[in-house]
């Protein structure tokens, strides 16, 4: 048995997808910028695929959507187009969270070394943003606030419609971005009529493949464009566009807008039972998804003096698949960016997992699950020198 | 996902010597549970020779690989002769250990060495190679030692931890080594701009900002100017284009001072009149 619980990772793609992509990868090859018939059939599956997007973002224009390769080059794209373009000697402030995806952090750091002055917001132990320390970071300096939608470790919805909004009543000329890689397929997202001025999705996420990821730019916001060459995507992001890819990507995103039901009630569902069940029987078992506004498929449970990547190995050898933030799995062998910024306690910081379910997660998986996990962590607990302090947990 | 060896994955999935030993002749510690991980090594010895080894560890696949493998290793050896385990030894003996997870096989060294010396006391003495190594070892992980890191500095023009790293390995795993390799850093790395003298500095800035900077900043219409130069503090004018840049500001940092820092002091600082 195959237990693939680490969707937040990458998804599988829907055969769906992947039936609409093949013509495109066979007779259908014609370069979209073209001027014979075959270019307009290209081009006007482009555009498609365009509102296919639009609608998943909640965005009625479709031109305000950008394709790009992947969502770290979207958020590449909208952070270093925004400084770019608005910062001068004066107005040369940032600001983000202390829980952003790598491809924001790191770009943060870089501008940091290049003169920008950056602020990084922290979250409370449940994981919530500090909104109001955000607040008070923006002034006239600012250019930038960049939020991400869903955090991809705990599951941690930001609420950053109202965030833009507030953000925007105290300096009108910050731009926000929004990684939304995390909410897109998973909970409704609405960026018509909303504050936020950029906001990034990647194909993968959600049931396309690898390599697609698109960009929303709010109608009549400047940037400086990160990829420059010729004029496709109306000039923002030059390239021939990859054009299977992102019929695959507007396919998936048509499949995510009506799965999204489905994924609040049944994914839910399942992410629960899992949750509710392996806190219930694993004695060393705490919480560390504990926001009350998350989205449905992901939980992080850490296990206390018990480390991570041990685990992942036990795990793997029974076919479940899951993944730590923590020491070692992602070739970094620091704990977790996120479960710090929340003050996870060490005890459990080193032996925290997420396991993050997907449309297709079966229900016999997830019992599956629940029997053999138990007797991993029982395994491993015997091997740890901490055996005072797992006996007054009770194990 | 690491590439680890049979060996590693057989001793972490089928782990050896297991447990607490209730009347150990000594216990070794080494690691934290802020660190992520612990490892817990208890000896029976008798007659001078290690009967029964068990280990206890808080941490991943191949810090148990390596704890498992040292408590076999141990068994039916001396006091000498354990005392003469090596980590890398322990890494040789799990078939090699992925780069960033040699600091699994110090670790087990570590313990090892805290349960000899809390059996040996006094008579643990000195260990026959650390009198044989010429130069110190500053990085345990990656045997690097301090003539290794001078010469990276001397020879290879290695500025930063992360050059040396890049050159050496060191401080690749656990990075304990880094406050070690940062003094050695500042030690080692040239300073030659302590012997100019003011006047010296000034010409040699001047130069550089005459055939380097305004060169670059020319080909955008704009310039600098010396104005003054107080101790490090570089005092320019803005000219041309960069008079009115918006960002000037920027380009004072990133480019006028990196060049200066780079070409004449590091510890130049360049504002505006």
């Amino acid at each position: 048995m195959e237990i693939y619980l680490d969707n937040n990772a990458t998804t599988k793609v829907d055969k769906k997808v992947l039936d609409k992509m093949i013509p495109y990868l066979e007779e259908l090859y014609a370069n979209p910028s073209s001027m014979y018939n075959p270019a307009r059939k290209t081009a006007k599956a482009i555009e498609q695929a365009r509102n296919q997007v639009g609608e998943l973002l909640g965005v009625s224009d479709s031109s305000s959507i950008i394709f790009t390769s992947c969502a770290t080059e979207s958020a590449n794209t909208a952070i270093k187009g925004i400084v770019s373009h608005y910062g001068t000697r004066e107005n040369n402030h940032i600001i983000t969270t202390q829980v952003e995806h790598p491809c924001v952090l790191s770009v943060y750091e870089d501008l940091e070394r290049k003169g920008y002055s950056a602020s990084y917001i922290g979250v409370n132990e449940c994981g919530d943003l500090n909104i109001e320390s955000l607040l008070n970071k923006v002034n006239e300096k600012t250019i930038l606030v960049s939020v991400m939608h869903a955090n991809n470790e705990t599951g941690t919805i930001y609420p950053v419609k109202e965030i833009a909004a507030e953000v925007k009543k105290i300096n009108k000329n910050v731009k926000f971005f929004v990684d939304g890689v995390q909410a897109a397929g998973k909970i409704p997202i609405e960026l018509d009529n909303s504050d936020i001025d950029f906001y990034s999705i990647s194909g993968h996420k959600f049931h396309a493949p690898k390599g697609i990821g698109a960009l929303y730019v709010k109608k009549g916001t400047l940037f400086d464009p990160f990829i420059l060459g010729g004029h496709q995507e109306n000039s923002l992001r030059a390239g021939t566009q990859n054009t299977a890819f992102i019929v695959g990507l507007g396919e998936a995103a048509k499949l995510a807008k009506n799965a999204l039901e489905f994924e609040n009630k049944e994914v839910r569902r399942l992410r629960d039972k899992l949750e509710s069940g392996l806190l219930e029987k694993i004695k060393n078992a705490k919480l560390n998804s504990k926001s009350s506004s998350r989205v449905p498929n992901t939980t992080n449970i850490g296990f206390e003096y018990i480390e991570g990547e041990l685990i992942l190995l036990y795990l793997n050898d029974l076919g479940i698949y899951a993944s730590s933030g923590s020491a070692c799995t992602s070739g970094s062998l620091d704990p977790s960016h996120v479960l710090r910024a929340q003050k996870v306690p060490f005890t459990s910081l080193h032996g925290s997992i997420r396991f993050s379910l997907s449309k297709f997660t079966k229900e016999d998986e997830i019992d599956y699950a629940l029997i053999e996990i138990p007797k991993v962590i029982e395994k491993l607990a015997r091997i740890s020198p901490f055996q005072k302090e797992l006996k007054e947990l009770g194990m | 996902m690491w590439e680890y060896s049979d060996k590693v994955k057989e001793h972490f999935k089928n782990p050896k010597n297991v447990g607490e030993i209730e009347n150990a002749d000594c216990i070794g510690e080494a690691g934290a549970l802020s660190c992520g991980d612990k490892l817990k090594l208890y000896l029976k010895i008798e007659n001078n020779v290690i009967k029964d080894a068990k280990f206890q560890t808080f941490g991943c696949g191949s810090a148990v690989a390596a704890s498992s493998v040292l408590t076999e290793m141990l068994i039916g050896k001396t006091v000498e002769e354990a005392k003469k385990i090596t980590n890398k030894q322990i890494a040789d003996e799990l078939d090699g250990l992925p780069p960033e997870k040699m600091h699994c096989s110090v670790m087990g060294r570590e313990a090892l060495e805290d349960a000899l010396k809390n059996y040996l006391g006094e008579d643990w003495g000195e260990l026959e190679d650390d009198k044989e190594t010429e130069s110190p070892i500053i990085c345990h992980c990656f045997q690097v030692s301090e003539k290794d890191i001078i010469d990276a500095i001397e020879n290879k023009n290695a500025k930063t931890l992360d050059d040396i790293t890049k050159l050496t390995s060191a401080a690749l795993a656990c990075g304990r080594c880094k406050e070690n390799i940062e003094k050695i850093l500042k030690k080692y790395t040239k300073k030659d701009p302590a012997a100019l003298s003011p006047v010296q500095k000034i010409i040699k800035i001047n130069n550089v900002v005459e055939t380097v900077i305004n060169p670059e900043l020319n080909k955008d219409f704009g310039g600098i100017e010396l104005v003054d130069v107080q101790n490090n503090n570089v005092i320019v004018k803005l000219t041309g284009h960069c008079s009115t840049c918006n960002n000037a500001k920027l380009t004072l940092k990133n480019f006028v001072e990196t060049k200066l820092k780079e070409l004449v002091d590091d510890q130049l600082i360049v504002s505006e009149e």
